[in-house]
């Protein structure tokens, strides 16, 4: 089976593109599986499940979804295996900006809005930087320069990752996404790890506290002109 | 790299009937024109040529250069790009300035710094309204969007193939946009619906229903009348200025009035026809 995990701001064109990529995968054979993993509401298992796919729905409340999605990965496998899927699609909430969900041995793919302006991908953090593809949608918004400036910028993040060009409503490029998707090495059985390692996340906020003033606060604490200490036992 | 042909391969059209026009070749030199309503799937054909589709949108359609498939980096690489598109957008969304936007592209197109002035240049002829390189994009009109992307293409995505989706009605001087755009030895596809744009074309693709229908190859008689709709154009653009300076149309010159005469009488049977 392959893993495919796609990352992405909300309203990047995620659920646009691969409704695309998934029916091509369709057409040519393949039995597909799509877990999608939000935070509060999710109404992506519509869209997809009219393609008459099997979907998977997970909502983090709380909790981080990128956190979310992978201790609940196995879950997912486990699910696509019995679809007797050749494919495991995962499509994230894509909120974080500090995490990357991408597995060692998955395809990581991340979608990047192009009208949300050329610097964006400076902003987007490990869920570009490590990416193995990088479909940037909505060109068809903006000129052709500011194209190719938003390219130079994702390189500038990740200088090795592959670009694809698409567009979600006209499915323009989503074949060569599919191409890519169809391209994905195998999960081995061993042990597969995360490509990044998880935000430092061990501050009493983390476990609920609620009051702001600093005094409540105790972990690792980072000031806001950048000093940090490490306050408790 | 010199190109010595693109080749457009048919496909379907929105039903997913077989276009009619089964292939187009176009060579440096030439320029063919897009026609067709709005939603005819005039934008599309042309996205399709910018993106070198092979057979992976929505009408099937193929791009060969040279009569073969372009490899990957000719297809994305801006600096290996061979092609330079004018969109359809009115405006820019990036949020910087006329100048570094510019210096940032030249560096993607890898070309020196020094283009930007040419295109600040340029791009101001176009337009009445000044552009400045301290202004932010975000706030040009849409003449000035438009004026400043022509005058980018031209001067620093300088490509031998030109795709140009409508310029006639950003407000900018069109023939001297289409002029800067088109070069020399290029090939130019130019979707229009301005008969003036339309006839300069060697050749015109007739779009419906996101098919390409016919061609239509300009005739004699048309490059005659091209003439004089130039005149016309001529005309109208002097009559325009009139109008900007603040002037009144008392002394509008006898001959002005003899061209507008004649032509209404050499035209209107053709149009009751
Ligand atoms: N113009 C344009 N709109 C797009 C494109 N891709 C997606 N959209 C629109 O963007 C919105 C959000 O897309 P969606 O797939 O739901 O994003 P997601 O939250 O990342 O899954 C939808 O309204 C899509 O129709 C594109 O390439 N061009
Ligand atoms: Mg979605
Ligand atoms: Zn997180």
């Amino acid at each position: 089976m392959k893993l495919i995990v796609v990352a992405g701001t909300p309203g990047s064109g995620k659920t646009a593109v691969l409704v695309h990529a998934l029916r091509i995968l369709g057409e040519a054979g393949k039995n597909c599986s799509v877990a999608k993993v939000d935070c509060l509401y999710t109404d992506d298992d519509k869209r997809f499940s009219k393609l008459g796919i099997p979907v998977m729905v997970g909502l983090s409340k709380d909790m981080c979804p990128d956190h979310f999605a992978i201790y609940n990965l196995n879950e997912m496998l486990e699910w696509a295996e019995e679809n007797q899927s050749d494919f495991l699609i995962l499509e994230t909430a894509g909120l974080c900006h500090r995490c990357a969900p991408y597995s060692q041995e998955c395809l990581g793919v991340c979608v990047a809005d192009a009208t949300a302006g050329p610097n964006t991908p400076l902003k987007l953090g490990p869920f570009l930087s490590t990416a193995d593809f990088v479909i940037v949608t909505k060109g068809d918004m903006i000129s052709q320069a500011e194209r190719e400036i938003f390219r130079e910028k994702i390189l500038e993040v990740n200088p090795k990752c592959a670009i694809i060009e698409a567009n979600g409503l006209s499915g323009q490029g989503c074949a060569a996404c599919s191409e890519a998707m169809m391209k994905a090495r195998d999960l081995s059985n061993g042990e597969d790890k995360l490509r990044h390692s998880a935000p430092l996340a061990i501050c009493t906020l983390c476990v609920g506290e609620t009051r702001i003033k600093k005094e409540f606060h105790r972990g690792v604490l980072r000031r806001i002109d950048g000093f940090q200490t490490y306050v408790g036992e | 790299m010199d190109i010595r042909k693109i080749t457009i391969l048919g496909g379907y059209d929105k039903i997913g009937i077989k276009e009619p026009v089964e292939q187009i070749d176009i060579r440096p030199g030439e320029m063919f024109g897009v026609v067709g309503p709005t939603g005819s799937g005039k934008s599309s054909l042309i996205s399709d040529i910018e993106q070198m589709a092979q057979g992976d949108t929505f009408s099937r359609r193929r791009i060969l250069l040279d009569d073969a498939v372009p490899d990957y980096q000719t297809r994305t690489d801006p600096r290996k790009k061979m092609i330079a598109q004018i969109s359809q957008n009115m405006s820019f969304l990036a949020d910087m300035s006329v100048g570094e936007f510019l210096c940032l592209h030249a560096k993607c197109r890898g070309v020196r710094d020094s283009h930007v002035q040419e295109v600040l240049r340029l791009a101001n002829t176009l337009t009445g309204e000044p552009i400045k390189k301290d202004y932010n994009l975000t706030i040009l009109s849409g003449g000035q969007s438009r004026a400043l992307m022509v005058a980018d293409v031209a001067v620093i995505s300088d490509s031998p193939i030109v795709l140009i989706d409508e310029v006639e009605n950003a407000g900018i001087r069109k023939h001297e946009a289409l002029k800067a755009l088109i070069g020399n030895g290029k090939i130019v596809m130019v979707v229009t619906h301005d008969p003036v744009l339309a006839l300069m074309t060697e050749k015109r693709i007739v779009m419906k229903n996101g098919g390409m229908r016919k061609i239509i190859d300009t005739t004699q008689d048309e490059t005659e009348l091209l003439e004089d709709l130039m005149n016309i154009d001529g005309l109208l653009l002097q009559l325009r200025e009139k109008v900007r300076k603040g002037e009144s149309f008392e002394r509008c010159g006898q001959t002005q009035g003899a061209l507008m005469q004649s032509l209404y009488t050499k035209y209107r049977s053709e149009e009751s026809a």
